[in-house]
C-alpha cells in the first residue's frame, strides 16, 4: 500500500492519493492533504466546502452530489474548480477524506 | 522493446484469419513501446488465468476538468510495471470528423511521445481515444494537445462530446447542418462537458436524415434525426427511368413502404404524404427520383442508450419536428430544462431515459412544460382497465 509524506506526516493513500480509512481525518490531514492539490493555505470557501463534505459524508456515509454541493454552498461548479483545481470529487473529496468516488467511464 | 519477441502463443490466435487484428497493432506498437510491449503481457496473462488484470476505476484528470480522463491501473504492476497506470484520455474530435493529415500526425506524435501509442478512432463517443498513459504524463499531454488546437471530451456524468453525421459536407439527404449544430452546441455545453454536475452521462448525436447514419437513435440521450413536413419531392419521369431500366417499383419500392403509402400505376408514383412516416426507404432506392421535402427540420427524440446499468432503450419521439437554424435557441431551451429536471431528480446512474421511465412520460412532459402528442406514442393503449384521474373529475 502506497504512503505519503506530507508537512512530516505520514499517510497510507491508495494511487489516487485519497485516505486509505476515512476516519484517520482532522484538519491538520486536511491541510496537508491540500498542498497535493497545490494549496498552501486553505481559504475561508475552501474549509467551508471540505467541512460540508465531512459533514454530509459522516451523517450519510456517501459525498452529496455535485449540484447539491454547489446549491447548499451558493458555489458556481466553476468556482469549485478553481478553489480545487482536480474538482469537488478528486480534490475536495480527498482533502476532506472521503473515500474515492467509484470511478466511471 | 526487447530483442527477443515476447511469447504470446494465446494472442497469436487472434491474428490468424483475414480480417484485421488488434494484436497485430498492437504488436505494431510494441516494436517502438514498451507500454504496448507490457499490455500484450498482460493480456496474455488474462487469457491464462481467464481474469482481467485491470481495477476498476480510479479518478485521474487534469487541473480544471473534472473529465476526459479514464483512470486504469493494473493489479499486477510489480509484472508489468510500464502498464501500472493505463490511463485514457478522451479528446473532443471535430465535428463530422474531418481532420488535415497533419492534424493527425500532431496527435499521433504527441502520443507515441508520451503515452503507449496506441489510439482508436473512434469511440463509440465519436471522440479520439489515446490508450494507455501514466499519471505523470497527463498535464504534460493535455499542454501539448490544447497548444494544438485539441481540446479533452467528455467522460463520466457530463454531457459528452456531441457527434454527428457528415451531413450537408458529403450528403445530400441532410435536412440540417449536422456540423454548423455540433460545433455550436459543443461550445455552447463545454462546461457541461468538461465538469461532471449530472446523476449520469448524457450524449447528443444529430443525424442529418432518418437513415441516421451516426445510430442517435440507439445510442445517444437525445437524439436530433433530420426529417421534413412537407411532400417527398418526386421527380415523376426518374422514376419511369428506374422502372424502364428494369426496377421493379412495386415490388421493392411501393411493397417494401412501411406505412404502404405509395402506389405506381406503371406511370405514375402517387404518395400519400399525411401518412408517410419519413423512414427514407423509397429514396434510398431511387435516389434520382425523389429526395425529401423543402421544409427541413429535426425530429427531437429522448432516452435512447446501451445496456449498461439496465437493458438498451431506443429514443422516442419528445418534438416530433423542429426548425434548426442558428442560434438553435429552441432547442437549447429544451435541453436546458431537461437537464435542470433530470440533473435534480434523477438517481445516481440513472440515464434520462430510465428517469422518464420512472417518473413517467405524462409527469416529465409537464415538467418540462411540453404537451403531449400522438406522436410520441407507439400505438393506443390496449388495456382498458386503467383509470386516468381525468375521467373521475366530472363525479368531484
Ligand atoms: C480479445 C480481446 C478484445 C476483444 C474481443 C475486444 C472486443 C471489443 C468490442 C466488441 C468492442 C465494442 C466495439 C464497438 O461496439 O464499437 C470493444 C471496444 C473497446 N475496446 Fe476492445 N476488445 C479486446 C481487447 C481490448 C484491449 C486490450 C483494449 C485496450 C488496450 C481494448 C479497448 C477497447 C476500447 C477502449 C473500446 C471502446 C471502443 C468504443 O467505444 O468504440 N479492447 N472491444
Ligand atoms: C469489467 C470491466 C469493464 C467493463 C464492464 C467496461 C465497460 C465499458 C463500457 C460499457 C464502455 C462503453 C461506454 C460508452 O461507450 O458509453 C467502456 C468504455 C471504455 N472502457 Fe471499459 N469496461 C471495463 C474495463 C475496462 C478496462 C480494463 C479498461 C482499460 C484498461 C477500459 C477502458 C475503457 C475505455 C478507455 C473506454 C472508453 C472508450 C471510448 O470512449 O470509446 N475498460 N467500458
Ligand atoms: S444520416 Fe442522412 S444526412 Fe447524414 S450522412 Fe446519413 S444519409 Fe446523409
Ligand atoms: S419515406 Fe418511407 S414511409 Fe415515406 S413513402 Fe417512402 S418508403 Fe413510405
Amino acid at each position: 500500500m502506497p504512503t505519503i509524506e506530507l508537512n512530516g506526516h505520514t499517510y497510507a493513500v491508495d494511487e489516487d492519493g485519497f485516505l486509505e480509512d476515512p476516519m484517520l481525518w482532522n484538519e491538520q490531514v486536511a491541510a496537508d492533504l491540500a498542498t497535493t492539490e497545490g494549496i498552501a493555505n486553505m481559504t475561508e470557501d475552501q474549509w467551508k466546502l471540505v467541512n460540508y463534505l465531512r459533514h454530509y459524508y459522516l451523517e450519510f456515509g456517501i459525498a452529496p452530489m455535485v449540484r447539491k454541493l454547489c446549491k447548499e454552498n451558493g458555489f458556481k461548479l466553476n468556482q469549485v474548480y478553481e478553489m480545487f483545481p482536480s474538482g469537488p470529487a478528486k480534490g475536495a473529496c480527498k482533502v476532506a477524506g472521503l473515500p474515492k468516488p467509484t470511478g466511471c467511464v | 522493446m526487447s530483442d527477443e519477441r515476447r511469447p504470446t502463443p494465446k494472442l497469436d490466435d487472434l491474428e490468424k484469419g483475414p480480417w484485421p487484428s488488434f494484436v497485430r497493432e498492437m504488436k505494431r506498437a510494441a516494436e517502438g513501446s514498451a507500454m504496448a510491449d507490457q499490455l500484450l503481457g498482460v493480456l496474455e496473462l488474462s487469457y491464462g488465468d481467464r481474469v482481467g488484470h485491470w481495477k476498476h476505476g480510479g479518478v485521474v484528470g487534469v487541473r480544471g476538468y473534472g473529465a476526459g480522463v479514464i483512470g486504469r491501473y493494473s493489479d499486477v504492476p510489480e509484472q508489468f510495471p510500464e502498464v501500472a497506470q493505463f490511463h485514457t484520455m478522451r479528446v473532443n474530435h471535430p465535428a463530422g470528423w474531418f481532420y488535415k493529415t497533419d492534424a493527425l500526425r500532431k496527435v499521433c506524435d504527441i502520443w507515441e511521445k508520451h503515452g503507449s501509442g496506441l489510439t482508436n478512432l473512434h469511440g463509440a463517443t465519436g471522440d479520439i481515444i489515446l490508450l494507455g498513459m501514466k499519471t505523470e504524463s497527463l498535464e504534460p499531454v493535455f499542454a501539448e494537445l490544447t497548444e494544438n488546437g485539441f481540446d479533452l471530451g467528455g467522460s463520466g456524468s457530463v454531457v459528452r462530446t456531441p457527434s454527428c453525421c457528415v451531413g450537408p459536407a458529403r450528403c445530400e439527404w441532410a435536412c440540417f447542418d449536422t456540423l454548423a449544430l455540433t460545433y455550436d452546441l459543443t461550445q455552447h455545453y463545454q462546461d457541461e462537458i468538461h465538469r461532471p454536475s449530472l446523476p449520469y452521462k448524457f450524449k447528443i448525436k444529430a443525424s442529418g436524415c432518418p437513415n441516421d447514419c451516426v445510430a442517435a437513435i440507439a445510442r445517444a440521450d437525445l437524439s436530433i434525426i433530420g426529417t421534413w413536413r412537407d411532400a417527398i419531392d418526386v421527380d415523376q419521369e426518374a422514376v419511369g427511368t428506374y422502372a424502364a431500366d428494369g426496377l421493379d417499383v412495386r415490388a421493392t419500392v411501393c411493397d417494401r413502404c412501411p406505412s404502404k403509402c405509395m402506389a405506381w400505376d406503371g406511370t405514375s408514383l402517387d404518395i400519400d404524404n399525411s401518412a408517410c412516416v419519413r423512414c427514407m426507404h423509397c429514396i434510398n432506392v431511387m435516389p434520382k427520383a425523389l429526395r425529401p421535402g423543402l421544409e427541413r427540420g429535426a425530429c427531437i427524440l429522448i432516452g435512447g442508450k446501451a445496456p449498461i446499468v439496465s437493458g438498451a432503450m431506443l429514443s422516442s419521439v419528445l418534438v416530433p419536428f423542429m426548425k434548426l437554424e442558428p442560434p438553435y435557441t429552441e432547442l437549447k431551451e429544451l435541453i436546458g430544462k431537461i437537464l435542470e429536471l433530470w440533473g435534480d431528480e434523477g438517481k445516481n446512474r440513472e440515464r434520462v431515459g430510465e428517469f422518464i421511465q420512472r417518473v413517467g412520460l405524462g409527469s416529465f412532459l409537464e415538467a418540462i412544460g411540453l404537451e403531449p402528442m400522438p406522436e410520441m406514442v407507439k400505438h393506443p393503449r390496449e388495456n382498458p382497465y386503467v383509470f386516468y384521474e381525468e375521467y373521475f373529475e366530472e363525479e368531484k
